[in-house]
């Protein structure tokens, strides 16, 4: 009971404070804004537009479950289906530890050894980018999504395999064609949360991505490549500086209500999916 | 002859796939290894009583970090008192009352949702609802201050905002714990004539405690290296003393480290390092902790 209230309190008061906005700047211009400029004196008053930040949260997060998802799921079937017993007691809890590593030491190690690797290798002008976030932000979605999925993987009932193994398939061909079929409603789960995570982690974002930008106007390599701005690197760089109840803190929880509608979305498909993940059952 | 070549090329195909997977995992293992090698590396030279002991001597942070360590530790405390009563209500509700309805998958919802709620959104609702609406609330109705005492970020907004960030860990780990108690421990208490509340109470809860315990711990932990909702709640830049009271600032470690990272004018990556270590250190010992607690309890049950 109380987690429902907890839960609706939290959007209540969110959407409460985000919502004395739309006296002075229509939702349109929220939602379709193309510049984000809250303080700068510009003809038409400050700007508060969603585009470039969702923009940025988008990028960051489609680079980095492109990075993590082969990773994820290669490491998910390595440890379910191949390593032996020694091997997977190993390495589940370093990937588990993985997991526990507070973000912001992690924004700690993209800023001062991943960036400068980063603008090296690619000859960038800045090594402050969106290429740096989404690298960095691989590393909180592997254990999510690694996990999920090897649960959902673990699940599989054993009989699935010996089948499979039973009509002359080899171990990968069973792996290929009926485990990994058969665990995909729990691997879904797992690539929604792995998403969820990465949109939703402020802290590095804020310290590797430059936290500024624009939409993109020289193409996608070049956007990946240079700052980006993020809704959450957005809040988290501006609510310390901002004037309670003016319309830039509002422009703020106006972003936060955002987020909370993206997240939850994406935390009920992973629900939906996870029910429709077949158990093992006792027969 | 074609069965066999097409077995003989079934094999390759997943000799080769299985070799991917592993250099694959092996990309996933490398980077993790390099990234604590990185920060042990750097940070252990920074090791010292001093850096331990002393507090912070200017802006640009020399000196060392005792006043972030102690307010995660008071964070720690804080928030886990608020969280856990909360979070062993709910989840004997749950378990013990609720049965099977509509409302309590509606609930379990909730409570995933909760969870999933970015931690920076939870920063802006603890800003608007703990500090403005109930801080603020309190010094205008009830003190009737000019200055604000209550309506400003401080430690006590910090505790009641992380504590909704961690009560879903509490409560997931808490019910796991009452589930697992076999119902025969419930029927054998009722038999006796038992209440439902004492048999809750004195049969239930004690043999669930090792599993809350997991769960208190798993959700300390978290609260000492969450950064975005405290650095609009509670966590000060830069502050020598130690808070001195519940509505004050407090500097905490993993703030701190932000701070100096990304504000702090050329800071020495040893410095930076340095408070890496500590914080990583801290919340893997606390995660350490829930695990050993996790098979003690798991090696004791006798049922």
């Amino acid at each position: 009971m109380a987690s429902i209230l907890l839960v609706l309190l939290i959007l209540a008061f969110v959407l409460r404070e985000a919502a004395p906005l739309l006296r002075t700047y229509s939702l349109g211009r929220f939602l379709g804004g193309t510049r984000w400029n809250p303080t700068l004196p510009s003809p038409a008053g400050p700007e508060f537009g969603l585009l470039p930040n969702l923009w940025g949260s988008v990028l960051v997060t489609a680079g980095s479950i492109a990075i993590a998802l082969p990773l994820a799921l290669a490491t998910a079937v390595f440890i379910g289906e191949i390593a032996g017993r020694r091997l997977r007691d190993v390495l589940k809890p370093t990937i588990e530890l993985l997991a526990t590593v507070p973000s912001v030491a992690l924004g700690f190690v993209g800023t001062v050894a991943v960036s400068p690797l980063v603008k090296a290798v690619f000859d960038l002008d800045t090594g402050k980018s969106a290429m740096v976030g989404s690298i960095m932000l691989a590393f909180m979605a592997v254990p999510t999504i690694a996990t999920i999925s090897e649960d959902a993987i673990a699940a599989v009932p054993r009989a699935y395999r010996d089948g499979s193994l039973a009509l002359g398939a080899t171990r990968w061909q069973g792996i290929w064609s009926v485990v990994l079929p058969a665990a995909r409603p729990g691997i879904v789960a797992g690539i929604m949360l792995g998403v969820g995570r990465a949109i939703g982690e402020t802290m590095v974002v804020i310290m590797v991505t430059g936290n500024a930008g624009v939409l993109p106007d020289h193409g996608l390599w070049y956007a990946f490549t240079h700052a980006v701005r993020t809704i959450t690197g957005t809040i988290g760089a501006e609510a310390l500086e901002v004037a309670h109840g003016g319309p830039h803190y509002r422009a703020l929880f106006m972003l936060g209500v955002v987020l909370f509608v993206i997240t939850v979305s994406l935390n009920l498909i992973a629900d939906l999916a996870l029910n429709r993940q077949p158990r093992r059952t006792l027969q | 002859m074609g069965a066999d070549r097409s077995v003989a090329r079934n094999r390759a195909v997943e000799r080769i796939a299985f070799g991917v997977i592993g250099a694959l995992t092996f990309l996933v293992i490398g980077p993790i290894l390099w990234l604590f090698g990185y920060i042990l590396w750097h940070g252990l030279p920074q090791m010292s009583w001093s850096f331990l002991r002393l507090p912070p001597r200017a802006i640009d942070a020399g000196g060392g970090i005792y006043p972030a360590i102690v307010g995660t530790l008071y964070l720690m405390v804080g928030t886990i008192a608020i969280a856990l009563p909360l979070g062993i209500g709910g989840a004997i509700y749950l378990t013990e009352y609720a049965g099977r309805s509509r409302l309590v998958r509606l609930v379990h919802l909730a409570i995933v949702n909760l969870a999933g709620v970015p931690s920076i959104v939870h920063g802006l609702f603890g800003l608007g609802f703990f500090v403005l609406f109930v801080g603020g609330g309190i010094d205008r109705y009830v003190l009737r201050a000019d200055r604000p005492v209550w309506g400003q970020p401080c430690l006590l907004w910090g505790f009641c905002t992380l504590a909704v960030v961690i009560l879903p860990i509490v409560i997931t780990a808490t019910e796991e714990a009452l589930l697992a108690v076999p119902a025969a421990f419930r029927e054998a208490s009722l038999g006796l004539g038992a209440t439902r509340w004492q048999t809750v109470r004195r049969v239930v809860l004690p043999a669930a405690l090792p599993g809350v315990l997991t769960g208190a711990i798993l959700g300390v932990g978290r609260a000492a290296g969450e950064t975005a909702p405290v650095m609009i709640t509670c966590a000060a830049s830069f502050m020598p003393s130690l808070p001195r009271g519940l509505n004050d600032q407090a500097m905490l470690l993993p703030y701190h480290l932000y701070f100096v990272v990304t504000q702090v004018p050329h800071p020495t990556v040893q410095l930076q390092a340095g408070i890496a270590l500590v914080l990583v250190g801290l919340v893997f010992m606390i995660n350490i902790a829930a695990v050993m607690a996790r098979t003690r309890a798991r090696r004791r049950r006798r049922w």
